[in-house]
C-alpha cells in the first residue's frame, strides 16, 4: 500500500512524555482513562484524519483503564502498534485493543507495585531520609535524581519494547524475566525492610531495672585523680581500659532487651501493626494511637 | 518569622507542584524529603526543613496508592508542616512538633484527594462529549484542568496557613506542653512501624521471610551503612535466583559452546586479561 502511516520516533517520545501525566484526571468511575487518551493523542492524530475515525478512536481509549502508572508504558507501546496496524487496514477491532489493554494491566500492575513502591522507593527513600536527617542536602538531590532516572529510563525502554513486540509482548511478560525481577525485588525488599526496622523503629524503655554499686577498680575514681589536665588524661585512659564512668552501674529495661538482640521491641511492634492491619484496623488510627501511647508512656515515665 | 511577597509566591508554587505530584506520582515533588526541602530553600530555612523532610520520609516509606487502597496524603502533610515549621521560627528545635502536626494533616489531605477524584469523574464525562466530536484540543485542555485541580488541592490550604500568619501558628505551637512534645517525638519513633507493616503485608511470602531475618540481624552491625546493606541484599537476591533456577547444581548456562563463555562476564575479563 502506498499510503502507509508510520508512527515516528518523535511521536513515541511525545507519548512517553505525556504518559507522565496519565494519572492527572484519575477518577472513581474509569480511573486513568482520561490520562490514557491524553497520552495517545499524538499517535491518534497521526493515524486518523477524518472526524469519524478520530471520534471512534477517542471513544475507544476513554474506556476504563487502571494500572501502575509506570507499567502503563509497555501497554501504551503495544496499543500504539495495534492502532498503527488498524489504521493501515489490518483487521484489528475494538475488542482486540480493549482486550490487550485489560489483559495486560492486571498482571503488570502486579509487577509495578512490589518493584517500584515496595523496593525502589523504600530503599532510595531510606538512604535519602537518613542523609537528610543528618542535615545533608545530598539526601533530597539523590532521591530526585535516582528516582527520576530510573523511572524515565524504565518508561521509555518498556514503551519501546511494547511497540516493537506488538501484541506478542503478552507472552514475553508471562515468561521468565519479569517474574525473576518481581521475585528478586521482593527478596531485596524484605531484606532491606528487616534492616530498616532494626535501624529506624525506635522503641526505648527507660525504667531502671537495677543499679548495682560496683567494685573498686572497675570505675573511674574521680576523687583520686590529679586536679589538672593530667587528671583528664588519666580519666580518658581509664575509660579506654573499659572502666565505667560512675560508681553505680545502671541497667535499664532497654539494656536487658538489647542483650537479646538490639531492635527487638521495634520488631515486635511491627508484627503487632501487621496483625492489626490484617484485622482491618486503619493505618491512620494506628498512627494516631502510637502518638497517644508515646505521650502517655512518656508521661508515666515508661519511655 | 515573616515571609516577603516573593517567598510567599514561591511557597505556593512549590505547594502546587507537590499537589500535582500527589496524584501523578512521577517526579516525586510531593515526597517529604523533596517537598520540605524545597519549602526550606525558598524561605531560607533549609536546615530545619531538610531534617523535617528526612524524618517524615522515614514514616512515609511504605505509603503508596495501590488500586483502591488509600494512603495518607504526604503532599499536604509535608508542605503544611514545613510551612508551620518555618512560620513557628523555632528552627531545628521545632521539627518534632511540626512532625506530629503532619500526621493529622495527612488525613485531611486524604479527604481532599477523594474530593478532587470525585470532581474528576465529572471531567471525564466532558471528555466523552469532546470525544464524540473528535476534538483532541478539548480533551487535552480538560486533562490539564484536572491536573491543576490537584495542584490547587495543596496550594489553597498552603496559602491559607500563610494568610493565618506567624503569630497564631507560633502561639499554637507554644501552647503544646513539653511532656506532650517529647511524647510526640517518642511516638514518632514508633509510628514508622505502621508503614513498614503495610509493605510487609503486601510483599511477604514463605519464600522471602528468611531474607527479612538476615536483614534484621545484619542491621545490628552499626558500621554497615544502608548502601552496604543494599549491596548485600542485592547479592543475596541474585544468588537465590540463580540457584533456584539451576536446581542447585552446576551451571545451567547449557549449550554454551566455544570459548570461555561461562556466563560470568567478570570471570571472562579476568581470564582474558
Amino acid at each position: 500500500m502506498a499510503d502507509q502511516v508510520k508512527i515516528s520516533k518523535r511521536d513515541r517520545i511525545a507519548v512517553w512524555w505525556r504518559s507522565t501525566f496519565i494519572q492527572g484526571s484519575w477518577n472513581y468511575e474509569r480511573m486513568q482513562n482520561g490520562g490514557w487518551a491524553y497520552s495517545l493523542i499524538p499517535v491518534l492524530k497521526k493515524l486518523y484524519k477524518t472526524k469519524e475515525d478520530r471520534a471512534s478512536a477517542l471513544k475507544r481509549h476513554l474506556e476504563f483503564f487502571n494500572c501502575h502508572p509506570y507499567l502503563a508504558s509497555p501497554i501504551l507501546g503495544v496499543t500504539m502498534a495495534l492502532e498503527e496496524e488498524r489504521a493501515n487496514g489490518a483487521p484489528v477491532n475494538d475488542v482486540a485493543i480493549q482486550g490487550v489493554k485489560v489483559g495486560m494491566m492486571g498482571p503488570l500492575a502486579g509487577i509495578g507495585d512490589p518493584v517500584f513502591w515496595f523496593t525502589v522507593k523504600p530503599i532510595i527513600g531510606a538512604i535519602a531520609a537518613s542523609l537528610a536527617m543528618g542535615g545533608s542536602i545530598l539526601g533530597p538531590i539523590l532521591y530526585f535524581v535516582a528516582w527520576n532516572v530510573i523511572r524515565m529510563a524504565f518508561m521509555w525502554y518498556t514503551q519501546e519494547l511494547g511497540y516493537k513486540a506488538g501484541s506478542k509482548i503478552t507472552e514475553d511478560m508471562s515468561g521468565g524475566l519479569l517474574q525473576d525481577v518481581t521475585k528478586g525485588a521482593s527478596i531485596l525488599g524484605m531484606f532491606i525492610l528487616g534492616s530498616l526496622i532494626n535501624r529506624w523503629v525506635v522503641v526505648k524503655f527507660t525504667p531502671v531495672v537495677s543499679s548495682i554499686k560496683q567494685q573498686k577498680g572497675s570505675y573511674i575514681d574521680w576523687g583520686n585523680l590529679p586536679n589538672n589536665m593530667e587528671g583528664v588524661k588519666q580519666a580518658l585512659i581509664q575509660q579506654a581500659d573499659g572502666r565505667s564512668l560512675s560508681m553505680v552501674k545502671v541497667t535499664t529495661l532497654q539494656d536487658n532487651l538489647d542483650q537479646l538482640i538490639p531492635g527487638l521491641a521495634g520488631l515486635l511492634l511491627t508484627f503487632l501493626c501487621m496483625y492489626l492491619l490484617r484485622k482491618k484496623v486503619s493505618p491512620i488510627w494506628q498512627i494516631l494511637g502510637l502518638f497517644a501511647i508515646g505521650v502517655f508512656f512518656h508521661w508515666i515515665g515508661l519511655m | 518569622m515573616e515571609l516577603n511577597v516573593i517567598q510567599i509566591i514561591l511557597v505556593v508554587l512549590v505547594s502546587f507542584l507537590a499537589g500535582m505530584e500527589g496524584i501523578l506520582d512521577e517526579f516525586h515533588f510531593h515526597q517529604p524529603v523533596i517537598a520540605c526541602t524545597l519549602i526550606g530553600l525558598v524561605t531560607g530555612q533549609l536546615m530545619p526543613c531538610l531534617i523535617l523532610g528526612g524524618t517524615l520520609q522515614m514514616v512515609a516509606l511504605g505509603w503508596a496508592n495501590i488500586g483502591a487502597a488509600v494512603a495518607p496524603d504526604v503532599a499536604l502533610a509535608s508542605v503544611a508542616s514545613a510551612i508551620i515549621l518555618v512560620l513557628g521560627g523555632q528552627g531545628t528545635k521545632g521539627v518534632s512538633s511540626a512532625y506530629a502536626i503532619a500526621i493529622p494533616l495527612a488525613v485531611a489531605g486524604l479527604l481532599l484527594t477523594i474530593l478532587v477524584r470525585t470532581i474528576s469523574t465529572g471531567i471525564v464525562h466532558i471528555m466523552d462529549a469532546a470525544a464524540k466530536e473528535g476534538n483532541f484540543r478539548k480533551i487535552e485542555m480538560w486533562q490539564y484542568i484536572a491536573i491543576c485541580l490537584q495542584g490547587l488541592r495543596i496550594a489553597i490550604p498552603a496559602a491559607m496557613i500563610l494568610a493565618l500568619g506567624a503569630g497564631p501558628v507560633k502561639s499554637m505551637l507554644n501552647a503544646i506542653p513539653q511532656v506532650v512534645q517529647d511524647g510526640l517525638s517518642i511516638g514518632g519513633g514508633m509510628v514508622v512501624a505502621v508503614g513498614y507493616a503495610m509493605v510487609i503485608n503486601m510483599m511477604a511470602s514463605r519464600e522471602v521471610w528468611p531474607f527479612f531475618a538476615i536483614g534484621f540481624v545484619l542491621a545490628t552491625i552499626k558500621s554497615l551503612t544502608l548502601i552496604g546493606l543494599g549491596a548485600i541484599g542485592l547479592a543475596l537476591a541474585l544468588i537465590y535466583l540463580t540457584l533456584s533456577k539451576n536446581g542447585g547444581s552446576g551451571n545451567g548456562d547449557g549449550g554454551s559452546t566455544g570459548d570461555s563463555n561461562t556466563g560470568d562476564p567478570v570471570g571472562d575479563i579476568i581470564d582474558n586479561y
